[in-house]
């Protein structure tokens, strides 16, 4: 279980501060594929930062922690506190653009080593225990020692995951793995991470702003807008039985092959972060918008068993 | 009728490395593609990375130079010998708009600068006409152009500012709008905003579009003719309904398959990617033989013939009578 | 516009010299390179606020047009290698072709002429019988250059952006291409260069002076510097002569370097306009 204690994330800027990620309070399962969908700019991106440690400047954790449900070698939690220590062997991270986190002088498997921080000793051992591992995602060994940019990006894509799940962590997070691919390579990506998944038992944070593929690969969904949590819940439940109206919003938005009836994108924009804001920050654009929802902000709360909704009109959706 | 678009053995080589190993690609290798209509479409050019999609739509727009072959844009002559077309009628009937609108727009100049200089300089408007003008070609994106006056791209959305782009573009009334990748920095759930004025614009003005794309579902819902392209060649071509519901060469039927359906799952089984790309473009025969259920002999030596099908379509595939299959996910 | 502390201290003490050696003069009416002019090698007074040198000169006012026309020199020459290396590096990168290759070639000629050797050789050659304006004129001859390469390069990766096509199909041309579209981005190099320019004028002449190889009759910072040596200022106790134009020298580059550093920084930080 990773819990979520109260995260309030801030950007300093030259403006001031901003809270891109505004007061979450979950608790998510181990185990399960929990994909983040959102336009760009609610904080899911931070969200997964937060959750990751990487907290330099100009991000900041304002309040809050997050418990990562296993122990530590010193046998106490692992919090946010001590999570770096832990990179790579137990929480991995898989950027967007493998291009601009991966050194273009410098071959992969020597960035990789080189992260992992192995001694001289370890090193052939721990290359032939990668090559090997490579090479049973049915991907070409040899990718390991080219540069990065002799690599395809999907295939660069692919050895970044390798990488990423080599020490069977615990926790995965992948930030937008796929949004810069073909759908053809998505396709490939999406599936290994699923075989993997389900062989490893990790807990995979899939953050995409494309519900198409929520829909094939999450086991639960968190559907954030505006630094906010407004839905949360199985899968199933959240894209059938839906209780928030800008879920309702994003599923609709998509065209689908074979499917004629009139598609619409969702309309105007989210709210500016540096505004007061009060009430339902949703309301400027919600079908179902009444008075209540521009004074006073829905709370998070557990409509059905395990699926959570921050909206005063969940009955309408 | 009027040739809307038509290219005739269009061939695009690059060459890469240095001294020792220098690799040929073929970016473009014969393509032939032929739309007549009297009435404005929207020509979808279908394919991934590597396609040779974004190649076509430069030579289009005259970005590009085609090594060999020749293409011609309602009745224009663009590329090959002897295209040298008058640069203002040109860029009154073809106007382009760009895959990333933050790039498309100097971080320097304001946004309606462009617009400005488009109505003065090709319409030759003067400076009342051409606010108007600017005016007009706002507002049928939803736009105010009092609201776009005098700012920077940085105080846009990505989405606005696209728009923008489509309206500068609007300002000459072109017959086409060749769009590369329009929606692809977009959120997926925000696209649909600006297709749907795709399918308006058409009605408005007249429009044709040449949507370049490797979103297969947002193809399907605004085009008339779609033309798949793998590794520099056109795999299928004709009525896109048609293909996108009924597809008959395998790697349409691949990318169909491929696409992150909110309605239907995939299956589960792991399939073999293709990674050496340019060893593919050097191909003798059909490019997509290494990665083709159907492969056989033929398909290394011999380049595939277009196949005209009953509906009208090419299918560019030795076995294009073999292929016949409803594709299973799409049911 | 939001200056950095940095900024700030480099244009004041930029002001302080430029306002100074402006103004100041008009204080004076007599020629601090006549020499004999006062009685030689008086200490700090009222009177004469640095003292006198060994010529007979007031150091304080020898120095304010000294400052004053190495300023002046420095400027004046900024100027004209600013304006040549834009104009040359701007065309070659985003025209290409052929124009490219012969400027560039030229360009790279006399990238590669030791400028240093060279200035000395004609120095000696003219033996101070040269005026300020040859000086200048040389000086601009080699100090295009290398700019003139780094612009055009700046230009040749902005050339392939994607606005600078949505400028073409709205009908600009090549000028208003190079000046709208380009030249706002290769403008903050300009002025960093430029700033880097005056420092590097002001230094080449006083080395050149320092040697002898400039007209020392007129005040520079170089030439100052030169009579001080050539009179053994350090050995004879008459440290103000000495002292006083290196620490003027000092603060001067200080207030170039902070100043372009500055401007950089705060440039970093702000692209485009909000």
């Amino acid at each position: 279980m990773i819990r979520l204690n109260n995260i309030v994330a801030t950007y300093t800027t030259v403006r001031g501060q901003v809270n891109a990620v505004d007061g979450v309070d979950l608790t998510l399962p181990s185990g399960k594929i929990i994909g983040v969908a959102g336009e760009s700019g609610c904080g899911k991106s931070t969200l997964l930062k937060v959750i990751y440690g990487d907290l330099a400047y100009p991000l900041s954790l304002k309040s809050g922690s997050v418990q990562y449900g296993f122990d530590g070698s010193n046998g106490y939690e692992v919090t946010t506190r001590n999570i770096q220590e832990y990179w790579f062997k137990r929480i991995s991270y898989i950027p967007q653009s493998s291009m601009s986190s991966l050194n273009p002088v410098i071959r992969i498997r020597k960035q990789f080593i080189d992260f992992v921080g192995a001694d001289r000793r370890k090193k052939s051992e721990m290359l032939d225990e990668i090559r090997a591992y490579v090479k049973s995602l049915d991907l070409p060994p040899e990718a390991i020692d080219a540069y990065p940019h002799q690599l395809s990006g999907g295939m660069r894509q692919r050895i970044m995951v390798a990488m990423g799940t080599f020490f069977n962590p615990d926790i995965i997070l992948a930030d937008e793995p796929t949004t810069a691919l073909d759908v053809v390579v998505q396709k490939g990506i999406l599936l290994l991470l699923m075989d993997i998944q389900e062989q490893m038992k990790n807990t995979i944070l899939f953050v995409s702003h494309d519900m198409g593929v929520h829909h094939q690969i999450t086991h639960k969904m968190l559907i954030m807008y505006a630094a906010k949590v407004v839905e949360f819940g199985d899968s199933d439940d959240v894209f059938e039985a839906t209780l928030h109206p800008y879920t309702r919003m994003l599923t609709e938005s998509l065209p689908t092959i074979g499917d004629d009836h009139v598609r619409e994108g969702v309309a105007g924009r989210p709210p500016s972060l540096w505004e007061d804001l009060q009430g339902c920050r949703f309301a400027a654009r919600c079908p179902l918008v009444t008075a209540l929802c521009r004074t006073q902000e829905p709370e998070l709360i557990e409509h059905r068993p395990g699926h959570f909704a921050a909206c005063h009109h969940t009955e309408k959706v | 009728m009027t040739t809307v678009l038509k290219t005739e053995n269009l061939k695009k080589t690059y060459h890469f490395g240095g001294l020792v190993s220098r690799v040929k690609i073929n970016a473009l290798d014969d393509v032939n593609l032929s739309v007549e209509s009297d009435r404005p479409v929207i020509i979808s050019l279908v394919g991934e990375s590597g396609s040779g999609k974004t190649t076509l739509a430069k030579v289009m727009l005259r970005l590009v130079e085609p090594t060999a072959g020749s293409a011609i844009i309602y009745d224009q002559r663009v590329a090959g010998e002897g295209a040298k077309p008058d640069k203002r009628e040109f860029l009154s009937t073809v106007q382009p708009i760009f895959q990333n609108p933050f790039e498309a727009f100097s971080a320097y100049r304001t946004v309606d600068a462009y617009l400005q200089r488009t109505a003065t300089r090709i319409k030759q408007l003067n400076a009342a006409d051409s606010v108007m003008a600017m005016e007009e070609a706002l507002a049928s994106v939803g736009l105010k152009y009092a609201d776009v006056r005098g700012k920077y791209p940085n105080q846009f959305s990505g989405g606005e500012l696209q728009r923008v782009s489509i309206a500068r573009a609007l300002i000459l009334h072109p017959k086409i709008i060749i769009a590369d990748e329009p929606v692809s920095m977009i959120d997926a759930s925000l696209r649909m905003n600006i297709i749907n004025l795709f399918l308006s614009l058409k009605q408005q003005y007249n429009t044709s579009f040449l949507y370049i794309t490797h979103d297969l579902a947002t193809a399907y819902y605004v085009s008339d003719y779609i033309a798949v392209m793998y590794r520099g060649t056109i795999v299928e071509f004709g009525n896109a309904r048609g293909i996108l519901t009924r597809p008959q060469h395998p790697y349409t039927q691949l990318l169909l398959d491929s696409i992150a359906l909110p309605n239907r799952k995939w299956e589960r089984k792991r399939f073999a990617a293709s990674d050496i790309e340019t060893k593919e473009f050097q191909f003798e025969g059909c490019r997509f033989r290494n990665r083709c259920p159907l492969a056989e002999d033929i398909c290394k030596h011999q380049r595939p013939k277009p196949v005209v099908q009953e509906d009208g379509r090419e299918v560019y595939c030795h076995f294009a009578e073999k292929t016949n299959i409803q594709l299973e996910s799409i049911k | 516009m939001k200056m950095n502390l940095r900024l700030k201290i480099g244009i004041i003490i930029l002001a302080a010299f430029v306002l100074g050696s402006i103004i100041l003069p008009f204080f004076n009416d007599v020629d601090p390179s006549q020499q004999g002019t006062y009685f030689k090698n008086m200490p700090i007074s009222g009177d004469h606020l640095l003292g006198t040198n060994s010529q007979g000169q007031d150091i304080f006012w020898f120095l304010v047009f000294a400052i004053r026309n190495s300023l002046t020199l420095g400027v004046t020459v900024s100027i004209f290698t600013t304006l040549i290396a834009s104009i040359v590096g701007l065309s070659a990168g985003y025209i290409g072709g052929w124009y490219d290759r012969i400027v560039m070639t030229i360009t790279d000629s006399v990238i590669s002429i030791p400028s240093f050797p060279i200035l000395i050789v004609l120095g000696a050659l003219v033996r101070g019988n040269t005026s300020f304006v040859i000086v200048g004129a040389i000086l601009i001859v080699f100090g295009w250059a290398w700019g003139a390469r780094t612009v055009r390069s700046m230009a040749l990766s902005i050339r392939e952006r994607e606005f600078i096509n949505m400028a073409r199909f709205s009908g600009s041309t090549t000028l208003e291409i190079i000046f709208n579209e380009i030249f706002p981005y290769v403008f903050a190099y300009m002025v960093v260069g430029f700033i880097n320019s005056i420092l590097f004028v002001i230094n080449t002449e006083a080395a050149l002076a320092v040697i002898g190889l400039s007209k020392v009759e007129i005040p520079t910072l170089g030439s100052i510097i030169f009579w001080a040596l050539n009179y053994n200022a350090m050995f004879t106790g008459q440290y103000t002569w000495i002292v006083a134009p290196v620490v003027a020298t000092v603060i001067l580059f200080l207030g170039l370097f902070l100043t372009s550093t500055g401007y950089n920084q705060l440039y970093a930080t702000r692209r485009g306009h909000s």
